[in-house]
């Protein structure tokens, strides 16, 4: 809401039209439009409606291999998503586009609402209203103090409750000139009583800054008869609650700092990833990650110059119960090296414990296992050995894999080899073929078979390591002339058709993904956040209230005290809250006694407490 | 007693608790089938604010604070045939109340029991998400019981929380078992605790937000008998939606949001990377921000801005049900 939803500002005379008028004006009115809580409101729905299709289409940076997926299955569709940047949303120019617009709205909104609060804030609360009773919570009662004594007492009151108290000692004035009657005052009595109509606050603001003038005005021309104007009665002003303001504007602007935090973090961090077999390490450096994904300004300079050995990498899994084989721990010993020529040291890796280096993070992503593949040629010459890693399918890690020969023609052979594997960690052989039933190693089996041709690895294209591009190999074939397939324990060998060689599956270890990270301007995200909370929590219970107190002189020596409340925001019991002024007010009178109760039930304490 | 047995005692308090609700539901069905006969006496000043109607001078000390009944002194009716009505479903609702206590302190107990049988908070999956939210939502309204414009709410939130248990202990039921090592974290409990917390808030005020448009429906048209008439105002139902929600909009904030990206960067080395239900956690967090704004700007308070309401409730159902059956992100936990 700001102050031109509901002032008839200068300009354009027909709000929701677009003028015909010049560019000045025209923007005038745009900036209206964005900066208005209505469209606040429609843009927070478009982000919101925008967000969907990223939870629904893979996303290119956060699943690829879905989107590969994704594509593969809808040629046709992938095209127009591309077109419409649904497989990357949260980049795309549409979805900046709805947030940028909340920005701009968000700081227009901010701006000019902080300047009417700064204002609103060293204003005097405005002045009573001339029928206090008028107001949705009254009092009324008669005390034996005099006038004077009553204000002070009114006055020493408030502010003990922490309201701001109008500064000056006003005459009441309300009946003073000016006709009487106060229709800019009245204004936001219109509406009826406690609602917190932010719609109404511009306007209150409003009548509230001309009230300070009012009173400032009144104050001057009365001051000469400033006792005498005491003694004949005079009104107290008060108001309360402008923290909730305060809180509102601080939040709107610290969710500002967490959408800049996020967005320049990400232009300086870095995420990458590194899949490492048991027994192998990495240094941290770009030629050694899988993946890398950075933002604009990240130097690769900037990567801390670690190194780390994973010695063990220990999976467990439930045994019993019916939870069997969902995952129970994952542990990784790694020997980590600060910097070359640093001492080693031996650390620990789990779940939720990142190992930190320098603001980077090390943490465990995925596991799986890696068989342990020796190919020879027939005369029992080496062509690959080791583990190579293969990817889990299914919760008990049946895994897939390949083991790629490219054989020079030195070798003898003039042909690449292709193994296509399964690793299966607890193997079974049911009606669905081989597969695992538990991601632990209890009966590990290889089943595979081989393909030899061409592996296609110089013609410079990227490939999958777990994936074999058969388009130029063949399936070896069995003498049966049935595609040759083969089922491997640990340690067997099986040879390969038609003299090729022999391959043998030594044995397995496991492998951890990990991912390698840097989240730039966190700090700076998670202050905004707390900021924005610490805003909101006074924004929605921070109550805005105002109180008046008026005094006047009643038959004898009686004084009749009038206090009312008004609430301009909800919640909160403003009835108790006037009735603890009441009585607080009557405890800081001298000792005298409350003439004649009204009205409501008299505050409870109507007798002074200490006397 | 070991994890097993003290899981299946759990999941049979449970379905006591299941029972208790039902019985509470047809007794505060039968309350509001004698409510309906009642009539609908327009009050004549405060209460009644849905046309914006200027408040009655307030000569002496006038009930400004809202809680103005809207239907007129019964105690006039005394005798009558709507007066007899109003007894008859006093007392239904007494018998719904108390047995709604009784169920909830069965629940109680059935959580209590489910989180000593896994030795952590009830939280972890579906299952015990769904009964601690049933808890919360359970105990919200015990709470708010104690207004009449709370008392409204009975049918609907009892059904909502007996038809939640019930799909807990059939289609999601899960024995005991220890959660995935990603969920083993003290995160675990602040981060879900707070998300189960605001979705039991969010539930009721969806309900009241709900009743708020049928109510200022009635009031549009006048209506004088039906569920309509026998709802509180429609300012009441608003202001206290809003309430609700106001509560549970900082709880959003801290547990799906804040902590949520703190335990992310712990877990998986990043606050924030779109994750479906990440996602969903922000969608919600923005839906209810448009929640507030609506009731904040002119022309779109009341039931619009309980519409508003009623959808980010449908987004706080899919980043729940949804997010975890329809998804395969990081956070599928579910236990589907
Ligand atoms: C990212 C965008 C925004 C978010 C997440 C957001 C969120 C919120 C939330 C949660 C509240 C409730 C706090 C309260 O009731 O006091 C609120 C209130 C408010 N917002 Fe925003 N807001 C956004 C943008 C804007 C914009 C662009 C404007 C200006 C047109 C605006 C103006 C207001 C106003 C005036 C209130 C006070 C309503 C009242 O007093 O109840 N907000 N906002």
């Amino acid at each position: 809401m700001t102050v031109r939803d509901v002032e008839t500002a200068p300009g354009p005379p027909e709000r929701g039209r677009p003028p015909a008028l010049s560019a000045r004006e025209s923007a005038a009115w745009v900036w209206r439009q964005l900066t208005s809580m209505r469209v606040a409101l429609v843009l927070l729905f478009m982000l919101a409606v925008a967000a969907i299709p990223g939870s629904v289409v893979p996303q290119n940076d956060i699943n690829p291999l879905a989107v590969g997926d994704f594509r593969a299955r809808n040629p046709a569709l992938s095209e127009w998503y591309d077109r419409l940047g649904l497989f990357d949303v949260y980049s795309a120019p549409w979805f900046a586009a709805i947030y940028l617009a909340l920005l701009v709205s968000l700081v227009g909104c901010i701006l000019p609402r902080s300047v009417q609060h700064w204002r609103a804030m060293r204003a005097a609360p405005p002045a009573a209203p001339r029928r206090l009773s008028r107001m949705p919570v009254y009092r009324r009662f008669e005390v034996t103090a005099t006038p004077g004594e009553v204000l002070d007492a009114a006055r020493a009151e408030l502010r003990g409750r922490r309201f701001r108290v109008a500064p000056a000692d006003m005459p009441e004035r309300s009946s003073a000139g000016r006709g009487g009657g106060r229709p800019k005052s009245d204004l936001w009595l219109a509406p009826p009583p406690q609602i917190a109509e932010p719609a109404e606050r511009a306007v209150g603001l409003r009548s509230h800054r001309d009230a300070f003038v009012d009173a400032a005005e009144s104050a001057a021309e009365f001051r000469p008869h400033l006792e005498a104007g005491r003694q004949r009665g005079g009104s107290v002003a008060a108001e309360a609650g402008h923290l909730r303001e305060t809180g509102n504007l601080v939040f709107h602007l610290a969710v500002v700092v967490v959408l800049v935090a996020v967005a320049a973090g990400s232009l300086f961090g870095y995420r990458a990833t590194v899949l490492v077999p048991e027994g192998s390490g990495f240094a941290n450096s770009v030629i050694q990650f899988d993946g890398l994904s950075s933002g604009a300004l990240f130097d690769a300079g900037d990567l801390p110059p670690f190194s780390l050995e994973v010695d063990e990498f220990d999976m467990q899994f439930v045994e019993v119960g019916p939870q069997l084989g969902t995952p129970d721990e994952f542990e990784a010993t790694v020997r980590f090296t600060p910097e070359p020529g640093a001492a080693e040291q031996t650390r620990t890796i789990r779940v939720n414990e990142p190992l930190e280096v320098d603001g980077t993070l090390v943490h465990i992503l995925n596991p799986g296992y890696a068989p342990e593949i020796t190919v020879r040629d027939a005369d029992g010459t080496v062509l690959a050995e080791g583990p190579v890693p293969f990817l889990p399918q299914d919760n008990s890690f049946t895994s897939t894999g390949v083991r790629k020969v490219p054989v020079g023609p030195e070798s003898g052979l003039g042909e690449d080899i292709g193994i296509q594997g399964l690793f299966l960690p607890t193997a079974v052989v049911d009606d669905r073929g081989p597969r695992s039933i538990f991601p632990e190693p209890r009966n590990p089996a290889l089943f595979l078979t081989a393909f030899h041709g061409d592996l296609g690895l110089d013609d410079g294209k990227p490939q999958s390591v777990y994936r074999l591009d058969t388009s130029g190999m063949e399936q070896f074939r069995a003498d049966d002339g049935e595609a040759f397939r083969a089922a491997l324990a640990v340690g067997e060998t099986v040879q390969l058709p038609d003299g090729y060689g022999s391959v043998t599956f030594d044995g397995y270890v496991t492998w951890v993904n990990l991912q390698i990270g840097r989240n730039a301007g966190k700090e700076f995200v998670l202050a905004g956040a707390l900021m924005a909370l610490a805003g909101l929590l006074a924004s929605l219970y921070v109550r805005r209230r105002r109180a008046w107190v008026r005094v006047e002189p009643g038959v004898g020596a009686a004084t009749v005290v009038e206090i009312a409340g008004l609430q301009r925001s909800e919640g909160g019991d403003l009835e108790a809250e006037v009735d603890g002024i009441a009585e607080g007010l009557l405890g800081r009178l001298p000792a005298v006694q409350v003439a004649r109760g009204m009205s409501r039930a008299t505050p409870a304490g109507t007798a002074r407490p200490d006397t | 007693m070991d994890a097993a047995a003290l899981g299946e005692w759990s999941r049979f308090v449970v379905a006591g608790a299941i029972a208790a609700f039902i019985v509470s539901w047809l007794a505060y069905c039968a309350e509001t089938a004698y409510r309906f006969r009642g009539r609908r006496v327009v009050p004549g000043s405060a209460g009644s604010a849905a046309v914006g109607a200027p408040a009655a001078p307030h000569l002496a000390r006038v009930g400004g604070t809202g809680a103005a009944e809207p239907i007129g002194d019964r105690s006039a009716e005394r005798g009558s045939e709507p007066a007899v009505a109003y007894d008859q479903a006093a007392r239904m609702a007494g018998i719904g109340y108390s047995v709604t206590v009784l169920a909830t302190l069965l629940l109680g107990t059935g959580v209590v029991l489910r989180a000593l049988s896994v030795s952590r908070p009830p939280w972890g999956n579906m299952y015990e998400f769904s009964i601690t939210a049933a808890l919360v939502a359970s105990i919200a309204f015990l709470t708010l019981a104690r207004t009449r414009a709370g008392r409204a709410l009975a049918v609907w939130v009892v059904l909502l929380v007996f038809v939640t248990l019930s799909l807990a202990v059939t289609v999601l039921y899960l024995p005991p078992g220890p959660l995935v090592p990603a969920l083993r974290s003290y995160w675990l409990v602040v981060h879900v605790g707070a998300a189960v917390l605001a979705f039991g808030l969010f539930t009721v005020a969806a309900v009241v937000s709900a009743l708020q448009i049928v109510a200022e429906r009635a009031e549009t048209r006048g209506v004088t008998s039906g569920l309509g008439a026998s709802l509180p105002a429609a300012t009441t139902l608003d202001r206290l939606a809003y309430r609700m929600i106001a509560i549970a909009f900082p709880i959003w904030t801290v547990g799906p949001l804040i902590l949520g990206a703190i335990w992310a960067e712990a877990s998986w080395g990043r606050y924030w990377g779109w994750d479906p239900k990440e996602v969903w956690a922000l969608i919600t967090w923005l839906a209810y921000a448009a929640f507030l704004h609506a009731r904040a700007t002119a022309g779109w308070k009341g039931s619009k801005a309980s519409a508003v309401s009623l959808i980010a409730y449908g987004t706080v159902l899919f980043s729940y049900f949804g997010v975890n059956i329809v998804f395969n992100g990081l956070h599928s936990y579910g236990g589907l």
